[in-house]
């Protein structure tokens, strides 16, 4: 138990401050660097509370593929990082002001929740006993069967996301000579080969 | 027979109207379909290049006509004066047979439905042609008068491109003045009313060209609508007295009406006086009695035909002829009656004072007009309608047969219209110095002559009438005559007697005007010599019971006519004859014999001349008094009510407000996302924070 | 001390609040904004898992898989909208992204 609740403290600091620091580093590269910190953490988090698969499937998409592309992105761009305008400060007093009444909200509306009754008769798809069924059979079990659709729709989803990216940022290049095969083949003898009678000595 | 007499004008309207919309081929006339010439009329613009100089217009204050080359007669034109004149000569010989049908022993009056016009409430009007006796004498008038003037027109606007328009205009005038005198009821009678002033408003106006044309024909119709206003004022108290607007009905009920009241504004006045009154403002206006007669003299800007036609004979008797129609109700309102004759004798007299100080011969006639029409209501004040009527009638074959003559001096001496330079032509163009001469005896009333008979009759009456108003109107009336006698004969001796004061080639030039103008003027003089021996008798005489019928109502008391065959002392039936002689000598002595007397007369007395002169500067007061006001408040609420404060606080204040408060709001959108962000969240937490606590 | 659903609550809402500040503190660049909202979804994330552990549902966990594939989606069209306004406009300053002003 102890365990636990150190590996929870642990896990809560490391990604609380991992988020200070994202939003409050000066290189864009460090921010990148402290997200995928803080995807770790949550990571730990998840596997702490259970739900390995969802802590597994975080660290391969949210960290291999998000935080690569902003990686990627943050160094395409040429980012002059030593101007940093310190207007953040007119802001700071009302922001910090909204930052804790939100907090605030949310304590009370968490501290003053209680669970139904009769909430357990509602489960939209009870866990199985982890000892029958490992988290990720147990997932699998409910994605491809009542969730089918849904499953595929994010699909999709995705789908569109990459066609979307690729569009906006597609450039043709002017000027670029690539070899165009078809074009090549349907070459006649006509367009590329003249015989021309040449007298002995002369040139063409 | 009555509906054609009234509807031939009408109908020569509608042709010559519709022949002067279509555009001309030569020339000088107005082009495209622009109504009735609004078009460029380069006719008139034509006069720089005339071989004819201008030096010889020196004194050029009033408008003459424009030089312009002579418009050779078109198909157009010709049909239009056929058609016109032919209408109008019919409806005159129509009229005449009417005359003598209608009126005298065992004439029938009669009255012709059309039909209906309007039906609301109580009110229930009909348009109906009245023909009785007072009617058939107007029809005669009208008709003769102007079936003369339509013929003197074809000679007289030769020269102009507008020919068919003006002879519209003139139909277009008959059939309104027709309208008005056989008119049934009050609303029928004040649209022929309306029609003769938009008339007379188009014809001042004829060459439109002309801003003092177009100021003069404005302040005719403004002041005509101030007496219409009144008229009108007029006609709705009749019906609230009365409950109808027809004649017959009205009239009917006038005797029960004697005593009652109206109550206005916590006053309580004599209902009739009350409506009479307003029903003299109106006549006030059309006839140009003292206080709204400021538009007459002006009115002669227009062509000399229009002024024979209208400002003599016709439009401006208009008045009398209602006040005679109208006699039952003045009857039961003495008080009403006692104003009509003030304002008729001080009118004579006034405007026989300014008559011989002007040098503008149509303005002399036209003051000689206005001062006869003086005549004419003072003797209807003193309940002497008919002598009022006889004297409408020789009134209008003298004065339009004066003032076509002038036109044809006009005319002879190439648009002159100064007296100050004309002179020495009475051989050049004896006949219509002739017919002048026959005029101007009949205006000043000497014996044979038409005016004789009717001036001297509306002087006894007034005379016999035996009440201080009559008295006060009888030697104002005398004064007049005297003036009336004496700048007749000033006009007729600067004209055409002593030393030629034009231009010589003007002089040389001088003819006598063509047979188309001079017929008229025959059958005009005709009517000036017999006209009072002929009718004397009907009219006015012993048998004038029989000759009006019931057209005209007399109270046995109030009857001066009857007074005056009776009761006269004998100087008063000769005074009139003697004071004319003087006049006539008194003209000749200043104007032949000593003609540098004039000139130091005015100048001994410059304050009075000018005083005379200037109209007694009944202009000028009224500018002073009216339109000065009028100009400043209209400034006002031109400048502060609807500039500032409409369009300030109003459409433009709330734009200017939206479009501040706009830019303010649109401050908001700063372009940045992380604003925008912010208000979201700032939104979201303002949502929870509210539903937590009132939710 | 029993880690309670309590305790994971707590942390995903200061993980919220710090991305709802990233957004709008930041002066320095639009990165640091997808970010922030990356750092939101994984708060709302935690929250979802926890919930399903807690009420013994597995529907939280298959709607956080949901939402981690609409935050990739969203995190790659975002970026390559980015990278596209950068080579029109040369910058992805924060004061510069103006072009929407009223």
């Amino acid at each position: 138990m102890i365990v636990q609740v150190l590996a929870f403290y642990l896990f809560s600091a490391i990604l609380v401050a991992s988020g200070v620091m994202v939003i409050s580093a000066r290189n864009p590269v460090h921010s990148v660097l402290y997200l995928i910190l803080a995807f770790f953490q949550a990571a730990g988090l998840c596997v702490l509370m259970g739900a390995e698969f969802l802590a597994m499937i975080l660290v391969i998409v949210y960290v291999g593929a998000v935080a690569v592309l902003f990686l990627f992105v943050v160094m395409m761009l040429d980012i002059n990082f030593r101007e940093l305008r310190q207007g953040a400060a007119q802001y700071m007093p009302f922001g910090a002001l909204l930052g804790l009444v939100l907090l605030a909200e949310l304590a009370v509306v968490f501290g003053a929740w209680v669970v139904a009754p009769a909430a357990n008769q509602v489960l939209g798809a009870p866990t199985p006993a982890i000892e029958q069924v490992n988290n990720t059979r147990a997932l699998g079990q409910l994605i491809y069967t009542h969730y089918a659709y849904l499953f595929q729709a994010s699909g999709i989803v995705l789908l569109i996301a990459m066609m979307g990216a690729i569009v906006l940022t597609l450039r043709r290049r002017e000027g670029v000579r690539k070899q165009d095969i078809s074009a090549q083949l349907a070459r006649r003898r006509e367009e590329t080969m003249a015989i021309r009678k040449v007298p002995t000595g002369e040139g063409v | 027979m009555e509906v054609l007499v009234v509807f031939l004008p009408l109908l020569a309207f509608l042709i010559a109207g519709s022949l002067s919309l279509f555009a001309y081929g030569h020339n000088g006339a107005p082009k495209g379909a622009a109504a009735h010439g609004h078009g460029h009329d380069h006719g008139h613009h034509d006069h720089h290049h005339d071989a004819h100089g201008h030096d010889d217009h020196g004194h050029d204050d009033h408008g003459h006509d424009d030089h312009h080359p002579a418009a050779p007669a078109d198909w157009r034109d010709r049909t239009a004066q056929v058609v016109t004149c032919g209408a109008v000569v019919l409806a005159a010989v129509m009229s005449w047979i009417l005359f003598f049908q209608v009126t005298g022993h065992g004439g029938t009056p009669r009255t012709i439905e059309l039909f209906r016009w309007m039906k609301s409430g109580t009110l229930d009007v009909f348009w109906a042609l009245r023909v009785d006796q007072l009617t058939a004498v107007m029809l005669v008038v009208v008709n003769t008068v102007s079936a003369c003037v339509h013929v003197y027109s074809v000679g007289y606007m030769a020269d102009d491109p507008n020919k068919p328009r003006f002879q519209a205009y003139l139909s277009f005038f008959t059939f309104c003045m027709l309208m008005l005198v056989t008119a049934d009821n009050f609303v029928q009678m004040f649209f022929g009313w309306e029609g003769v002033g938009v008339a007379s408003y188009l014809l001042i106006n004829f060459w439109y060209e002309k801003p003092s044309a177009n100021n003069a024909a404005m302040k005719a119709f403004l002041v005509n609508r101030v007496g219409d206003f009144g008229f009108a004022l007029g006609i709705f108290s009749v019906f609230v007295l009365t409950g109808s607007l027809q004649f017959d009905v009205a009239f009917a009920k006038a005797p029960e009406l004697v005593g009652k009241t109206l109550h206005f504004l916590s006053w309580d006045f004599d209902a009739l006086t009350i409506a009479c009154l307003l029903l003299f403002v109106g006549a006030m206006g059309k006839s140009a009695q003292l206080g709204l007669h400021t538009w007459l003299p002006d009115a002669m800007e227009g062509p000399t035909p229009v002024s024979a036609l209208i400002h003599a004979a016709t439009m401006v008797t208009a008045g009398v002829f209602m006040v005679c129609r109208l006699s039952p109700l003045f009857e039961y309102a003495p008080a009403a009656l006692q104003v009509v004759t003030v304002v008729g004798a001080f009118t004579a007299f006034v405007a026989a004072t300014i008559g011989f100080t002007q040098f503008d011969i149509k303005r002399v006639i036209a003051y000689s007009t206005m001062s006869q029409l003086g005549y004419m209501f003072f003797a209807a004040g003193v309940s002497a309608y008919d002598a009022a009527m006889f004297h409408l009638f020789t009134h209008a074959f003298f004065k339009a047969l004066l003032f076509l003559g002038a036109g044809s001096v006009i005319h002879a001496l190439h648009h002159e219209q100064d007296m100050r330079n004309m002179g020495g032509v009475w051989k050049k163009i004896p006949v219509t110095y002739a017919l002048m001469w026959i005029g101007n005896l009949a205006l000043a009333g000497l014996p044979i002559f038409a005016g004789f008979y009717s001036k001297d009759m509306i002087l006894e009456a007034a005379f016999a009438a035996n009440s201080p108003v009559g008295m006060l109107a009888f030697w104002l009336g005398i004064s007049a005559a005297l003036m009336t006698a004496f700048y007749s004969w000033r006009l007729l001796i600067m004209s055409f007697h002593g030393a030629p004061r034009m231009p010589k080639k003007v002089f040389e030039h001088a003819h006598e005007s063509p047979l188309v103008m001079l017929v008229p003027l025959f059958v005009l003089g005709a009517g000036a010599v017999l006209s009072g021996i002929l009718f004397a008798d009907r009219f006015i005489g012993h048998h004038r019971a029989d000759f009006w019928g019931k057209s005209i109502f007399v109270l046995p008391a109030h009857d001066s006519i009857e007074a005056a065959h009776h009761y006269l002392p004998g100087w008063v039936g000769t005074l009139p004859i003697i004071v004319g002689l003087i006049g006539i000598a008194l003209a000749y002595l200043l104007y032949l014999l000593l003609p540098r007397l004039p000139g130091a007369i005015a100048s001994t007395f410059s304050g009075v001349h000018a005083f005379l002169y200037n109209k007694w500067y009944f202009d000028e007061l009224y500018d002073w008094a009216f339109v000065r006001p009028a100009r400043w408040l209209g400034h006002g609420l031109w400048k502060g009510g609807d500039g500032a404060l409409i369009d300030g606080v109003g459409p433009d204040g709330l734009a200017a407000a939206t479009q501040n408060v706009a830019a303010k709001a649109s401050r908001m959108q700063s372009g940045y996302v992380y604003h925008y962000a912010f208000a979201m969240v700032i939104g979201v937490v303002t949502l929870v924070v509210w539903l937590s606590l009132f939710g | 001390m029993e880690i309670g659903l309590g305790h994971y609550l707590t942390v995903a809402a200061i993980l919220f609040t710090l991305g709802i500040f990233g957004i709008f503190l930041n002066r320095k660049n639009v990165i640091i904004i997808l970010m922030s909202i990356e750092m939101m979804l994984l708060a709302v994330n935690l929250n979802l898992v926890a919930f399903s552990v807690y009420l013994h549902d597995l529907v939280g966990q298959v709607f956080s898989m949901i939402i981690l594939t609409v935050a990739a989606a969203e995190a790659a069209i975002g970026l390559a909208i980015l990278v596209v306004y950068f080579r029109n406009r040369g910058s992805i300053r924060v004061e510069d992204i103006n072009m929407m002003r009223g």
